[in-house]
């Protein structure tokens, strides 16, 4: 397996951010009382899908960029020297290696679509699991576990799964064949 | 190296936006935080729509238990509270918060358990003799843990049981699982243990297994249901106005009887008490 930052042994690639690396790390149970108690006292953000968008957002960017950072590491120590030379700016070399690194760049945003969709405990503090306006996937299946209804919950699970298959097979389907 | 600095800010923008296009607030709305009991029991699915259909209204519920609503409430984040322990909704008035508290309906508390019944509390209608029972023959017991009104019930009667059951059986037949009355209930059915619970919620659970109702028709077992405003000389109260609206169709005829006519299985779940409170 390939080494973090420190190992790199040419420079660091353009978009290098250390905190990128370290910021998913926050465990969702973090953000959400801590964004519960920075909207709470203003009625018109707390418990509204606005929270929750805010919410899965800090959660999912910094595991995003970090992932994706990590994806354009090999073809930069591969390329990084000749784009160089070339003269590339940084915006084209990024693009560059973006390019380059599709596939796993794809796999890796995947990733973090996957861990917001199955997320839960940020957007239930925020959110409120309000019927028909904040209630999702994933907290209509931590309710319906607590009214007993065992059956109904695996079967949202279930939906929540096929979504995120079919999500993955359209990305790759439209990602592999440009 | 002007674009390091581009990424945050764009963040910010599409942040921005994408909020704004999830957001699609009703145009009257207010936030109800209740407890568990009314929202899982399906009391409040079933009475809310004749409201909104005869006021415009959408009522937006939090299912809290009782100290959790009363602190979101306390915190300006909701507009009124329908909530259960009537030490807990003194405080809040008393401490300035709220105001105008009137009763809109009753049911009772139970202690349920499994059919073995370790303890033999089975048709009896004491319930602190039956704590105390479970307490000696050290049975598995569940509670809520999560200071809502059903879980400062249990601690009221432990008190007038002279038990203190953390101390008693904390980590071995005491189980203190901090949840809802739905998780307390699946608990008690994996482990076999006993749990008190209110009737709305274990009428209409779905997971009963070997639980069964044990003891009830105990006088200490009363369970009523308040809805309280909140007092406008310490909050805000930007609602106020929909919020009286909401309570007084509560105690209202059309809302005693929404109440009174929600039954699960043929039983009626919520006696209606706001003519002739308890």
């Amino acid at each position: 397996m390939r080494g973090g930052i420190g190992d790199l042994p040419i420079s660091r690639s353009p978009i290098a951010d250390p905190a990128g690396e370290c910021l998913p790390r926050f465990a969702p149970v973090v953000v959400g009382p801590a964004l519960y108690l920075m909207l709470s006292r203003s009625l018109a953000l707390l418990f509204t899908p606005s929270a929750m968008v805010i919410a899965q957002a800090l959660l999912a960017a910094p595991m995003i960029i970090a992932l994706a950072h990590r994806a354009i590491e090999e073809p930069w120590q591969e390329y990084g020297g000749a784009l160089r030379v070339d003269g590339a700016t940084r915006l084209r070399s990024i693009r560059m290696l973006l390019a380059i690194a599709r596939r796993s760049v794809v796999t890796r945003v995947l990733a973090g679509f996957g861990r917001t969709i199955s997320e839960v405990g940020a957007v239930l503090i925020v959110g409120g699991n309000i019927a028909g306006y904040t209630r999702i996937m994933t907290t209509a299946i931590v309710l319906k576990t607590s009214e007993g209804e065992l059956g109904l919950a695996l079967g949202f699970g279930l939906v929540l799964i096929g979504i995120g298959i079919v999500v993955s097979a359209s990305a790759f389907v439209l990602w592999e064949r440009r | 190296m002007k674009l390091r600095k581009l990424p945050l800010p764009l963040f910010i923008f599409l942040l921005g936006h994408a909020t704004v296009a999830a957001e699609q607030p009703a145009p009257q709305s207010i936030i109800l935080a209740s407890t568990t009991s009314v929202e899982n029991s399906g009391l409040l699915a079933h009475i809310l729509p004749a409201f909104t259909k005869e006021t415009g209204i959408t009522v937006h519920v939090l299912a809290q238990g009782t100290g959790q609503a009363l602190q979101t409430a306390a915190w300006d984040d909701a507009d009124l509270v329908l909530v259960h322990d009537p030490e807990a909704e003194q405080k809040f008035i008393a401490a300035g918060d709220g105001i105008d508290r009137q009763q809109i309906a009753w049911n009772d508390f139970i202690v349920v358990g499994p059919h073995a019944d370790p303890a033999h509390i089975a048709g009896t209608h004491d319930a602190v003799a039956a704590l105390k029972t479970i307490a000696s023959a050290q049975a598995p017991f569940v509670s809520r843990g999560d200071k809502s009104g059903t879980d400062a019930l249990e601690h009221r009667l432990w008190h007038v049981a002279e038990i203190d059951p953390a101390k008693a059986g904390g980590g071995s037949w005491y189980r203190d699982i901090g949840g809802g009355m739905g998780a307390a209930l699946n608990a008690a059915q994996g482990m076999n243990a006993y749990t008190i619970s209110d009737r709305g919620t274990w009428l209409s659970f779905a997971n009963k297994g070997d639980l069964t109702v044990l003891v009830e028709g105990d006088p200490h077992l009363l369970n009523r249901y308040d809805v309280i405003l909140l007092n406008p000389t310490k909050h805000p109260v930007p609602k106020q106005a929909l919020a009286e609206r909401f309570a007084q169709w509560l105690v209202s005829p059309d809302g005693q009887t929404a109440i009174g006519a929600y039954k699960v299985q043929g039983e009626q779940l919520f006696h209606p008490s706001a003519a002739a409170p308890k």
